[in-house]
């Protein structure tokens, strides 16, 4: 178990900011952590990181405890604050040779140069920071955080400000990271959570909520079905309700249908078209999205 | 430690802060030395430094705080403080590289008025007749002075996010500390009561002392102490992050 959390809780006078929450994760888990904002999330990363103490609670990162063993626990991880602080006066190199020597490494310029290359820096490297765009200072931020080669990558929020292609590469960097380390990342782009994590830790109101694998999370209330349809005509929604096993019908052109009766409810419904005389355009089976699981659970 | 400290000269050196420090400190007290009518030291008729070194701790009152207070206050604001301290050092290593970074700017402000000492060296009747020991004094003094001055100057750059309220708590803090004491003690009131007391944590009584070339054992423990009381109270300041 490299991040191991028990009980972990914070107050802030007389709010609590994370309530009593536990899990462990594994080396070569990648796992998304969800919460509306405000959440708790980036209060959690925090105590990981030894940044913020516990109110109580334990938390330990690859067997240090982060009160105790503070300095160990800091040099086997790598972290991206919210909002990626960064010296914007400083040239992209001369702060990432600033965190090595931070980190205490000696001799970093090969390093530097890999972490340049690797985070796509070249042509940039010799600019400052504050005239870098969002999308490369974020880099330079993921740059630092994995500058030290860490055990444990913490990053919140790590994909903020990108656009399409560069999403896809920071994805697939942290994808190939988590194939030997502990990555923990907060995000709240679903699409991303499907894409790297293999693991879900969802908390609200700094109560943890869920923590499953994404398939998991996604499998629907047994029994239930949900299919989109779609007919040519407008069709009378009163009508299918009285299908028997039809729960909800959602929607106007795409109607959802909740069905949690016996049998394919696709055919039952080729069958009313054929009867009712609507022309089927569209119908396929919806798994429950991130997106609902997630509304659902945080409501 | 080190590397806190390569990282602020660093940045006074390449944002202009380190040169206009240095150009400030050094045109101010070559003006007030060697040009102004009433302060002049050729016009003083004597072969002394003192004009230089009565005048200078105004000066470093109002640089010190200028020089110092971006360093927490601006790392506060910007988040950087995070990034810093989740790195595997420890809060006194961030405090004791900024300490010495901005030390390390204020000696070399001063050092290259050691010109005045041969200067006056020279202007002096027979050349070489002036007081070398209570230079060296007042140098070690205005050194001392200064090293008191930028923990005060951290200290209050630490409590804030804010440079502005940083500099100005700054300024104050060292003038508080520098002469109001000082003029605590002469208040009928204290005289023969308090005023030992507040003579004795003046700065400026401890710096008059030095300047006169007898380096009592006294002052230094002075000014170490100060410093050190500055120092931990930054480090209180800096770990409040943790309440």
């Amino acid at each position: 178990m490299s991040v191991i959390v028990d009980q972990l809780t914070k107050v802030y006078g007389e709010q609590t900011a994370v309530n009593h929450i536990s899990f462990a994760i594994n080396a070569g888990e990648i796992v998304g952590f969800l919460g509306p904002n405000g959440a708790g999330k980036s209060t959690t990363m925090k105590m990981l990181t030894c940044f913020i103490p516990q109110t109580s609670g334990k938390a330990s990162v690859c067997g240090f405890d982060t009160e105790k063993n503070s300095i160990d626990v800091r040099r086997n991880t790598g972290y991206l604050p919210e909002h990626n602080p960064l010296y914007p006066e400083m040239y992209v190199k001369e702060y990432l040779e600033f965190a090595a020597r931070l980190n205490g490494m000696k001799n970093a310029d090969k390093r530097i140069e890999d972490m340049i290359g690797m985070t796509g820096l070249t042509l940039e490297r010799r600019k400052k920071i504050g005239q870098l765009s969002k999308g490369y200072r974020q880099r330079v931020g993921l740059a630092q955080a994995m500058l030290h080669d860490p055990k444990v990558l913490i990053m919140d929020e790590p994909t903020s400000g990108l656009d399409p292609n560069q999403l896809t590469e920071v994805r697939n960097l942290i994808k190939h990271i988590g194939k030997e380390k502990t990555v923990i990342l907060s995000t709240h782009i679903m699409q991303e959570v499907q894409a790297i994590c293999s693991r879900v830790i969802i908390i609200n109101k700094g109560n943890l909520v869920a923590d499953d694998s994404v398939e998991g999370l996604q499998r629907m209330e047994k029994g239930t079905t949900l299919v989109q349809v779609e007919f040519k005509e407008t069709a009378d929604v009163k009508l299918l309700q009285q299908i028997p096993g039809v729960r909800s019908v959602k929607g106007d052109n795409h109607l959802m249908i909740e069905y949690a009766g016996d049998g394919d409810i696709r055919e039952i419904l080729f069958r009313f078209a054929v009867e009712n005389k609507y022309t089927l355009l569209n119908m396929h089976i919806e798994k429950q999205t991130l997106e609902n699981v997630f509304q659902d659970l945080t409501k | 430690m080190i590397a806190i400290f390569r990282k602020e000269l660093n940045v006074f050196f390449s944002s202009l802060i380190g040169y206009i420090a240095i150009t400030i400190f050094l045109v101010a007290n070559g003006l007030f030395a060697w040009v102004f009518p009433d302060t002049n030291i050729l016009d003083d008729g004597y072969a002394t430094l003192d004009s230089f070194f009565n005048f200078a701790p105004w000066i470093l009152m109002f640089l010190i705080p200028a020089i110092t207070m971006r360093s927490f206050a601006e790392e506060k604001n910007s988040g950087t403080l995070e990034f810093i301290t989740t790195r595997p050092i420890t809060d006194m290593q961030i405090i004791f590289g900024k300490y010495f970074a901005a030390l390390a700017l204020v000696i070399f402000a001063i050092l290259p008025t050691v010109l005045y000492y041969f200067t006056v060296s020279a202007l002096a009747s027979p050349a070489g007749n002036v007081d070398t020991g209570g230079i060296i004094g007042s140098y070690i003094g205005l050194i001392l002075l200064g090293a008191t001055f930028v923990a005060i100057a951290l200290f209050t750059s630490c409590i804030t996010n804010n440079q502005i309220v940083a500099f100005i708590t700054g300024m104050f803090a060292c003038f508080f500390f520098y002469l109001a004491f000082d003029s605590l003690s002469l208040i009928p009131m204290f005289v023969g009561s308090a005023d030992a007391y507040f003579n004795a944590i003046s700065i400026n009584r401890h710096y008059q002392n030095i300047s006169k070339g007898y380096i009592d054992l006294r002052d230094v423990i002075y000014f170490m102490s100060m410093i050190t009381i500055f120092v931990l109270m930054t480090k209180t300041a800096l770990g409040a992050r943790k309440w």
